[in-house]
């Protein structure tokens, strides 16, 4: 529908989300390279170079890089205390790497040109799934079936509980679905924006404030990216809570 | 035949464009977070910055039921 040549759309803006392979056209099969693959790989690479390169000097006093990335592994190191507790720092590495992973995935899918691999929900799914797995059978190793305390609200009436453990239950359930739903959708709907306005450049007349849009919605993307990672987190040190610390 | 297709079609389109609605009450949830957030912290600053943790958590979830809406819509237009 965007093609049509009078509305001055040249391009969809859902086209940027599309899943090619990365040498010919042929069909796609799982082990196919494609631009995903690409995006993702280079997310592991700017970790790596920010966390082992850059710091790879080790010096008393840091360096630029050096002091980004103690800055980075302090706030999370931090979060983790506070909203986990001091068990939760035995699961430090994952969280940590769950966090640097989407950051950078979110920020380079905002170079021009290139491929938002976190705004595939294939993507987050299976990083919110780990969690939901992982959070589930710890809670029920620590605890054993003290974990099912999370579902039976001592703190309400006995009539309201079964409610609310129906309830409680339900909502323990979509946990996954909205963890990666909404890392997926808020870079989907930000990205498909940009290219909104973008498309809107092509025409002289409103060129100017579409420009500016652009440049202004490109830094709320830049935030959105940072705040999504963090939120993924945050998200990921509140279940641990909850299987570390059963019951409200 | 090709009738009840283009209505399918338009009804697709309709019931996305309806899905949008819901975006309304997670802008005023997210809304309403926020800005009983700032009110606590203006009243009490010091206790702020331990606090923005719980805002963001409470903006996620807050935030999640509007992404649903989102969700529905984009299903309705792709996979529907």
């Amino acid at each position: 529908m965007a093609t049509e040549e009078s509305t001055g759309l040249v391009f969809h803006p859902m086209d940027q989300f599309i899943v090619r392979p990365l040498f010919g056209d042929g069909p796609i099969h799982w082990y196919t390279p494609t631009n995903v693959t690409l995006w993702l790989m280079l997310a592991v690479l700017v970790v790596w170079l920010l966390f082992v390169a850059g710091t790879s000097g080790r010096s008393l006093i840091p360096s630029r890089v050096q002091s980004m990335a103690e800055l980075t592994y302090g706030m999370v190191h931090k979060m983790i205390e506070e909203v986990s507790g001091k068990e939760g720092l035995r699961y430090f590495p994952y969280i940590f790497t769950l966090f640097c992973f989407i950051l950078f995935s979110n920020l380079l899918g905002l170079v021009p040109k290139s491929f938002t691999t976190t705004s595939h929900i294939a993507v987050t799914g299976v990083l919110a799934l780990m969690v939901f797995l992982g959070v589930t059978i710890l809670g029920f190793v620590l605890n054993g079936t003290h974990f099912l305390g999370l579902f039976w609200v001592k703190s309400a009436p006995l009539a309201l509980r079964p409610v609310l453990a129906v309830i409680e239950l339900i909502s323990y359930f979509v946990r996954p679905v909205s963890h990666s739903i909404r890392l997926a959708g808020n870079l989907l709907a930000g990205h498909a924006v940009i290219k909104v306005f973008a498309a809107f450049a092509a025409i002289a007349v409103v060129a100017p404030v579409s420009i500016l849009a652009i440049v202004g919605m490109y830094a709320f993307e830049v935030m959105v990216s940072v705040i999504q990672a963090y939120v993924f987190t945050i998200l990921t040190c509140v279940y641990l809570k909850d299987a570390l610390h059963p019951g409200h | 035949m090709e009738n009840v297709a283009t209505y399918a079609e338009l009804g697709k389109y309709l019931g996305a464009g309806l899905a949008c609605i819901g975006m309304a009450g997670a802008a005023m949830g997210v809304g309403n977070v926020a800005g009983n957030y700032l009110a606590g912290a203006l009243r009490n600053p010091s206790a702020a910055a331990s606090q923005t943790a719980t805002l963001f958590i409470g903006m996620a979830f807050a935030e999640a039921l509007g992404i649903f809406s989102f969700l529905v819509a984009l299903l309705l237009l792709f996979a529907a």
